[in-house]
């Protein structure tokens, strides 16, 4: 069972400061997607290699990402 | 599953009205944080400048207090001298704190209030689009300083936590910065301390972030991140400037 | 009993506001008011109340509103300059619907000016004490008595309707010693449940602010505010009539001037002329129903002030220009003497009969 990284979509701006600080570079812009303000949310690139840091949210100025270990 | 980290009880579900990568966000939340952490949340009192984050009394989940431009400090006195149980912080910008409020904030800091003033660094003004600061620094364009800030006409960038130091009322003076995660781990051990100080009664505890301002700058919230690093860091020095009770050895 | 006692006018004003309940006061030096100060930082310590000489007026206005914000009753005091200093807090203070009573102990300006009393805040205190639509009670204590009994008015009616409220006095009224007695009621303080001092488990959070960025919501904001001003409007104005009901010339003036203008009057009526006197209490709410109502059977009107003539505009507004108004005053400091008032009496109502 892999970490949780919960992304509230459309409240994040797009901002990429998440993508600077992931050790494990997997968390991105999602290029195809455009929230209700028109931004490219955050995702996560492949889960299973989440290692729950927490680094992702503890950067978020917008309290977006809900990190949860398993 | 085990939570590793969520956004904060201490925050409204308001939506934050800072640009994309501001990094006033993330102060927001050390200092939402820390109140909850120190189990003050029933007696804390926010005080919201004027600046990016006059807003700040929508996004904290306490009693909040809009204060007019500079005077944060002054009416955080009247809530402590009126109410000396409440936990009492300012949140201000470099306007605010280090332009109009100037005397409020030595002189809340001379008087040893016991308050936590959260000075937010950006070496810019963000609200009104950009104009220079007193941290702004020797060199930076700005609206107001579109051939770049010159010693000349508008002399050099001010050191508040070097300054504020040099006052017997002051208990504890630190300078961070939220540029990293290891930083923004630091600023939040020092926002956190500045409160405690609060809660024990220590006195006058304030904490500068050094912060940015991707929009007014020009840059991404990316670069900005490290045009703080590479740019404000050697001229604003991070660490404890003042520390009353470590030296005593209290 | 009640004791009484021989006291300055600051000082008088100083203990009745403690008497009031008032905790807290934030003041700052300045001729001719620093006696408010000086009496806060003896008396305040020993009943457990804040005294703070602030770094400036701006400062101590603010201070003010942060412990008012915090649900306390809170007084600053000065003198014309430094009100004008205070003038961007008050309107906030006034935008975030806090209460707080202010003193004003009018000296000469314009500017520096002079430390002589004078009465030319007027306009400022009733018309344009801060930016923005909105008004502070205003009173004018004509005695040091006066001044006592006002301070307690001042702060029921400041909770009550949650706004500023100024007593705006005069170097005169605050240098000068009178008898007086402290009224012995019991002072009950309203509950303030939109205070911001903590939510103590108790409740959800508050917030006290004056920025509303939607224009539809500052408009409904301002206008409820105005609802409380018109409610002071009905149940407020006040004003102490002298000789009124057969005088021929009324004379209108406040505070110290109505002082002098009594003498005057009293000298006038011995030489047989018919001269009454108002001296509005209220300056705001003004009470235009009393003077327009003593106006329509009288032949003329003069207002004696201490400045250029600011109150004389809201007489001729009171009276709708029904009778003639004049205006004798001085200005600078210098005030005026009951002989010079009654040589203006003689002057519009004729010599001795």
């Amino acid at each position: 069972m892999a970490n949780k990284v919960t992304i509230n979509e459309d409240v994040c701006k797009g901002c990429g400061l998440c993508t600077t600080v992931c050790p494990k570079k997997i968390m991105v812009l999602n290029r195809n997607k455009l929230n209700t303000k028109g931004y490219n949310p955050a995702m996560v690139d492949d889960i299973e290699k989440c290692i729950a840091c927490g680094m992702c949210a503890i950067m978020c100025p917008d309290s977006v990402i809900k990190v949860e270990k398993e | 599953m085990q939570v590793v980290y969520q956004k904060s009880p201490a925050l409204t579900d308001a939506t934050l009205n800072y640009c994309p990568g501001c990094t006033h966000g993330i102060i927001h939340k050390l200092v939402a944080e820390s109140i909850v952490e120190l189990g003050v949340v029933d007696r804390a009192v926010g005080i919201a400048p004027v600046g990016c984050s006059v807003l700040a009394y929508e996004f904290f989940n306490f009693d909040m207090v809009q204060a007019p431009h500079g005077r944060a400090p002054a009416v955080a006195t009247g809530i402590k001298r009126a109410v000396p149980d409440t936990i009492v912080f300012t949140y201000q910008g470099d306007g605010d704190l280090a332009a109009i409020g100037t005397a409020e904030t030595i002189h809340s800091a001379t008087r040893g209030e016991n308050i936590v003033i959260i000075f937010v660094n950006n070496a810019i003004y963000g609200m009104t689009g950009g104009q220079m600061a007193p941290t702004s620094l020797v060199g930076q364009v700005t609206q107001t300083t579109p051939y770049g800030r010159a010693i000349s006409a508008q002399g050099y960038p001010v050191r508040v936590c070097e300054m504020l130091a040099t006052l017997d009322g002051v208990e504890y003076a630190e300078r961070v910065a939220v540029n990293s995660i290891p930083n923004i781990r630091k600023a939040k051990a020092a926002i956190k301390k500045a409160f405690q100080n609060q809660v024990d009664g220590k006195g006058f505890s304030i904490v500068e972030v050094l912060s940015t301002c991707p929009t007014n700058w020009g840059l991404t919230p990316a670069e900005a991140l490290d045009w703080l690093k590479d740019n404000m860091m050697p001229v604003y020095p991070l660490g404890v400037f003042k520390d009353r009770s470590a030296r005593e050895g209290k | 009993m009640a004791e009484r006692a021989l006291m300055k006018g600051n000082e008088a004003i100083a203990e009745a506001a403690i008497r009031a309940g008032c905790r807290h006061f934030f003041g700052y030096p300045i001729t001719p008011q620093t006696e408010v100060s000086a009496y806060m930082s003896k008396r305040m310590p020993k009943i457990g109340g804040t005294f703070l000489q602030a770094e400036s007026e701006v400062a101590a206005i603010n201070m003010v509103l942060g412990a008012a914000a915090a649900g306390v009753r809170a007084m600053t005091s000065s003198s014309s300059p430094g009100i004008s200093l205070k003038s961007e807090g008050i309107s906030y203070i006034a935008a975030s619907d806090l209460p707080c009573v202010i003193l004003n102990i009018q000296r000469g300006g314009p500017g520096l000016g002079g430390i002589q009393p004078a009465q030319s805040d007027y306009n400022q205190a009733t018309k344009a004490v801060g930016h923005g639509d909105f008004h502070i009670l205003v009173y004018a204590p004509s005695t040091v008595q006066e001044m006592v009994n006002t301070v307690f008015k001042a702060f029921d009616n400041a909770d009550r309707l949650r706004m500023p409220v100024m007593i705006l006095g005069d170097g005169l009224l605050g240098q000068m010693m009178e008898p007086v007695e402290f009224p012995e009621i019991e002072v009950t303080q309203p509950d303030k449940p939109w205070a911001a001092n903590g939510m103590r488990g108790k409740r959800g959070k508050n917030i006290v602010n004056s920025l509303y960025l939607q224009p539809d919501k500052l408009e409904s904001m301002v206008k409820g505010r105005f609802e409380r001003y018109e409610q002071a409007k009905r149940e407020l104005p006040e004003a102490e009539t002298y000789l009124t009901d057969d005088a021929e010339l009324v004379i209108v003036a406040y505070g110290a001037s109505a002082r002098i203008v009594r003498s005057a009057v009293e000298s006038a009526r011995e030489l047989g002329i018919k001269v009454g006197l108002i001296r509005p209490i209220t300056l705001w709410p003004f009470p235009d129903k009393i003077i327009r109502d003593i106006a329509k059977n009288a032949k003329n009107i003069l207002v004696v002030e201490m400045s250029m003539g600011q109150m004389v505009d809201d007489v001729r507004l009171a009276v709708e220009c029904a009778k003639p108004v004049s205006f004798f005053g001085h200005t600078g400091g210098i005030v005026p003497t009951p002989a010079e008032v009654l040589e203006q009496i003689k002057g519009i109502a004729g010599g001795a009969k």
